[in-house]
């Protein structure tokens, strides 16, 4: 259906943006391809080396995922962050990210556990890494006759952990600024991973590269984590709206990712 | 038009609908339920929530045809043999309602909010409620009903 209709036909997974959307006539796709029914989607496991799951797979399952609860906190962090119970009983992890919306939330954890994205299409599966999916504001790299079908995370090694931090008006709200943390940690304290991903604060979902590369391979003390906020902030690209001017944004950027690194630190050395 | 088959409040109905007709419009119009409302229309207020296989989703976000072969619940549905299910009883006795437009879904989220969590403490329940506004914000008496519900339901019956 996806190569008879192309453009006109969209994918129908939770609903839970694309039917606002449709309302608000910001979208009006000739046909919906409603893929509720395929529950070969709808998985989370561990298999050869990777955290798999589903892309049609509901926050709520995420939120609740004993795995991902204690392995992969950082992803049910991430979940009840998003939106509100009701809409997360049928929002798919898929759907945020395929939506392309840079205030969604998986895509800034995505990139900080340095995910693939695999997309099936006619000519099979193709993978892609998270960095390249985002192309645009509400553009990915998915073509009109493909479907996002799973998320592959690296099965993180060493003392491993993450944070995400959302700062918002009130519960369902985008974020006015958001940072995802995930590192590991050898047993010398030294940083062996990062990736950190932000969002809401430009046209793309935004991993912060410099602030990355200044902590890898080193010590994290305070200084340098003072720093890494303040690189992320200025590399972030936020614009005014309702909820706060483009400076206020990157003030409040730079201290949640200040607290995100510290508490990511502090997790991956078991101190909560 | 696109035939249909859902179960509602345990009655079994076949009707043919457009494909484009969202749940809500379909549960108030086509089948007079009218307990359940539209408040915003927009996915915040939670007014329309209503149970699809148990779990509260907003009924204005989904399409009819999305519901086919399932089993649906609404407000109601929540009296038994003309007896108040104790969320309702709760919203009665605490005063849980002003203006009343939002109790419906308050109400149809807090029957899965207990069946998930049938002993949960102030926070988890104001949390639990987070995707339901009441405009009179009467949020402290909706609490207390839902506690209300809560020890009824998980003491056999007694609210002591």
């Amino acid at each position: 259906m996806l190569q008879t209709h192309g453009e006109d036909a969209k994918i129908l997974a939770g609903g839970q943006s694309l039917i606002p959307m449709m309302k608000l006539r910001l979208a009006a796709p000739k046909y919906l391809v409603d893929i509720n029914g395929i529950s070969e989607l709808e998985y989370i496991r561990e298999e050869d080396g990777f955290l798999r799951i589903g892309t049609l797979t509901r926050e709520v399952a995420v939120e609740e995922s004993e795995l991902i609860k204690s392995k992969y906190g950082i992803i049910a962090e991430t979940a009840k962050t998003i939106a509100d119970p009701q809409i997360r009983n049928l929002a798919t992890v898929g759907g945020n990210l395929a939506h392309g919306d840079p205030g969604n939330d998986h895509p800034a954890t995505m990139i900080a556990l340095k995910a693939q994205v695999v997309i099936a299409g006619p000519e099979g599966d193709r993978s892609v890494d998270i960095n390249d999916f985002f192309e645009g504001f509400f553009e990915t790299s998915l073509k009109p006759n493909e479907i996002l079908k799973e998320l592959k995370i690296p099965i993180p090694s060493g003392k491993s952990a993450g944070s995400y931090i959302k700062i918002k008006r009130k519960i369902g709200d985008f974020a006015a600024a958001g940072v995802a943390v995930q590192l590991s940690l050898d047993d010398s304290g030294t940083c062996r991973s990062i990736g950190i991903g932000l969002t809401n604060v430009d046209s793309v979902p935004l991993r912060a590269k410099r602030s990355e590369d200044l902590l890898l391979g080193k010590q994290i003390t305070d200084e340098l984590i003072k720093e890494a906020s303040q690189l992320a902030s200025d590399d972030s690209n936020p614009t005014e709206d309702l909820r706060g001017s483009e400076e206020y944004k990157k003030s409040i950027l730079r201290v949640i990712t200040g607290r995100a690194l510290k508490s990511a630190v502090s997790r991956a050395n078991g101190d909560m | 038009m696109t035939s249909v088959t859902i179960k509602v409040n345990g009655a079994e109905t076949t009707s043919d609908v457009e494909p484009r007709l969202l749940l809500v419009h379909y549960i108030r119009e086509n089948l007079n339920l009218t307990g359940t409302h539209i408040g915003c229309e927009t996915s915040h207020c939670g007014a329309c929530t209503v149970l699809v296989d148990g779990k509260s989703v907003k009924s204005c976000t989904m399409f009819t045809v999305q519901v086919d072969g399932k089993e649906i619940s609404t407000v109601e549905g929540l009296v038994t043999e003309g007896a108040l299910h104790p969320v309702q009883e709760g919203f009665t006795e605490e005063h849980g309602l002003q203006c009343g437009f939002c109790t419906p879904g308050m109400m149809m989220r807090s029957v899965e909010l207990l069946t998930l969590n049938p002993k949960p403490n102030e926070e988890e329940i104001r949390y639990g409620i987070s995707g339901n506004l009441c405009r009179c914000t009467g949020y402290v008496n909706i609490v207390k009903a839902i506690q209300y519900a809560s020890n009824k339901m998980s003491n056999g019956g007694t609210t002591e």
